[in-house]
């Protein structure tokens, strides 16, 4: 059995998001993490080695600059780490991304009872797509938004949130699951996994490139990157600024403001 | 004829899939129906929803015809009664290559937001999610970007025949939108935000015109690789942010006294004529409010006719989704919150002193009427 997890780095929209004029994101000018979901993504696959003594692999598809998120991972617990990256696979929708990936995860190989965690999404896109398409790229059955994971022989039992509840549902393996940040409290880095991060002895960090990845059977290679994608961005656009609202100055600016709800009729 | 995603001829209609809970069409189902009825009076052909589950009446089907759908086709068996990605994505994908619509439409809940991926995969086709607007016509889409961007439309160029479904979508939290198409593949599929479309008026009529389908399908257990051992509701009633007509909201600001600033809000969209209490992401991910009652982009789209934002400071993820309120007021301690930015009247102070104020001036203003 081993624990193969999907991360993404991200740029950090939580702080000050730089807009550019012709309404890209200026990524450069932008600080970037490890996407928050995926490390509760990460930390599951971490408890499941600490239940069973699995191997954890991570993986991830970004520019080479990637490999430093995915030795934070190491440090974290993982053991083996994939980097998907080539400039053909830049531009990449969810469609695209996830025949990647998943031919990315075929290179390392999906066995009887492995199971892959992804987090629920990311937060650039707030897509929530690629895990679940990766399952079906990869023949996998699928559970989202997981808040709890038991072991049960071979099946998981997982509890899945939904907006008014939850359901009990379970999932034979190899299954993948996407989780959310309720599913635990992601741990630190410990100081000798940062110690041996840099070990590619101990921890080898697999490139996995376009050649690499080409002649898989779950990549189409005209359906990837940004003009083989199946959805094209046709607009970006920013908010128009609402025009300034009246802000209310007076002495007794509770009783200006109720009188002026009541005489445009808003109470 | 063998189904080809790329054979943009053959494909026509829109459809929306009508998630029921407990046999129940959900309120973002009418919600869709009534948008699909918009793009397929844009396009020309046929609205249809499409409804797995158990034992679901003709009767239940037809209320989505009261929301415009010409057709509703139900997929009924045992092994539909609760949602699962394998055995509703196989009827699903079954039934689009059966019946080729060129639209299709999924709400974006939680359910649909694991349904729709797979879906579009196994079609090999695009998906849109999240959107927050829909065109077909590209004359409306322009007016639409006219009120809604802060794009020079001078120096763009439309091809106004463009009948590809135009899918609007913010990213980035909020700081961005994207409006995305799908050009080569069929159907165009996106995910919608509940809570955003308008519902329409329920038409008693239509929906006892509304032609019921019960097409046959194929499915065995064996489809199935994952088993529901129970479905149950949250302990607590969950706070209805979409229906209400009043919210007053908390954000970090109450941090000093967290349950008297919850009280104190309730007091208020009381005071203001009954409403509901939200919050900004701050406390929920603090663990001070429960998730239910989150507003913003991973939160709900909310529209109500006053919203009340009590010491929020108002960051984009926030006024995401709930800029388009009719009222919105706001009362801050910090005057440069952004906040203000977007609300049409404000108070600089402390809340817990001007929102006590605040309340017994309402009910004097009210009684004075």
């Amino acid at each position: 059995m081993k624990a193969i997890v999907c991360v993404k780095q991200v740029p950090d929209t939580s702080g000050k998001v730089a807009v550019k004029a012709d309404g890209t994101l200026d990524r450069a000018s932008m600080a970037t993490i490890t996407n928050p979901d995926d490390l509760s993504a990460l930390e599951a696959a971490l408890r499941l080695k600490d239940a069973t003594g699995c191997e954890v692999d991570v993986v991830t598809m970004g520019p080479p600059p990637a490999e430093g998120m995915l030795r934070e991972c190491i440090a974290r617990g993982a053991d083996k780490a994939y980097l998907i990256s080539g400039r053909e696979f830049g531009g990449s929708d969810t469609f695209a991304t996830s025949q990647i990936i998943a031919a990315g995860i075929n290179k390392i190989g999906v066995e009887a009872d492995d199971v892959i965690f992804c987090g629920r999404q990311a937060i650039d896109g707030d897509t929530a797509q690629v895990g679940p398409q990766i399952a079906e790229k990869l023949g996998l059955p699928q559970v989202s938004y997981v808040a709890e994971i038991q072991k049960d022989g071979n099946d998981l039992v997982v509890k899945r949130m939904l907006e008014d509840g939850f359901m009990m549902v379970k999932v034979q393996t190899p299954c993948l699951l996407t989780c959310i940040k309720e599913l635990n409290e992601p741990r630190y880095m410990s100081v000798g996994g940062i110690f041996e991060c840099y070990d590619n002895e101990k921890h080898p960090m697999t490139i996995l490139d376009y050649p690499a990845l080409k002649d898989d059977p779950l990549i189409e290679v005209d359906t990837i990157g940004l003009k083989g994608s199946p959805t094209n961005v046709f607009k970006s656009f920013t908010p128009p600024q609402k025009g300034a609202g009246m802000m209310l100055t007076s002495d007794a600016p509770a009783a200006e403001l109720a009188g002026i709800l009541a005489k445009k009729h808003i109470i | 004829m063998a189904y080809d995603f790329r054979d943009i001829a053959a494909f026509k209609g829109v459809w929306v899939f009508c998630e029921q809970r407990e046999g129940v069409l959900q309120n973002t189902d009418f919600e869709l129906i009534s948008e699909g009825r918009k793009l397929a009076d844009e396009l020309g052909c046929e609205l249809a929803g499409i409804v797995l589950g158990n034992g679901i009446s003709d009767e239940t089907a037809k209320e989505v015809g009261g929301y415009g759908a010409d057709k509703v086709i139900v997929c009924d068996s045992p092994l539909l009664e609760h949602y699962t990605t394998d055995a509703y994505a196989k009827v699903l994908c079954d039934k689009v290559r059966e019946y080729k619509p060129e639209v299709f439409l999924i709400g974006a809940t939680n359910i649909g937001r694991d349904l729709a991926p797979r879906m579009a995969a196994r079609l090999h086709t695009g998906l849109t999610a999240d959107a927050t607007h829909l065109d077909i016509d590209t004359t409306k889409y322009v007016e639409f970007l006219k009120e809604s961007s802060s794009l020079d439309l001078s120096k763009q160029k439309f091809d106004y025949e463009d009948r590809n479904l135009k899918m609007t979508r913010p990213a980035f939290g909020g700081h961005l939108m994207a409006t995305i198409i799908c050009p080569r593949f069929r159907p165009q599929m996106s995910t919608v935000r509940p809570g955003v479309m308008k519902k329409a008026e329920f038409n008693a009529d239509k929906a006892a015109a509304c032609v019921v389908e019960r097409p046959a399908f194929e499915l065995t257990e064996a489809d199935i690789k994952t088993q529901v051992l129970s479905v149950e509701k949250a302990a607590k009633n969950m706070v209805d942010l979409i229906g209400a007509d009043i919210i007053v909201s908390v954000g970090r600001g109450i941090n000093k006294d967290v349950q008297k600033g919850i009280e104190l809000a309730q007091q208020l969209a009381d005071a203001l004529g009954g409403g509901v209490v939200g919050s900004s992401r701050a406390l929920v991910d603090a663990g001070l409010i429960s998730a239910d009652h989150q507003v913003g982009q991973t939160g709900k789209t909310v529209h109500p006719k006053i919203y009340v934002a009590l010491g929020i400071s108002g960051a984009i993820q926030h006024t995401a989704g709930m800029q388009d309120s009719e009222t919105i007021i706001a009362i801050n301690k910090n005057e440069s919150a952004p906040i203000f930015g977007v609300a049409d009247y404000g108070i600089v102070g402390d809340l817990f002193k001007v929102v006590p104020q605040l309340i017994n001036e309402i009910k004097a203003a009210k009684a004075a009427k």
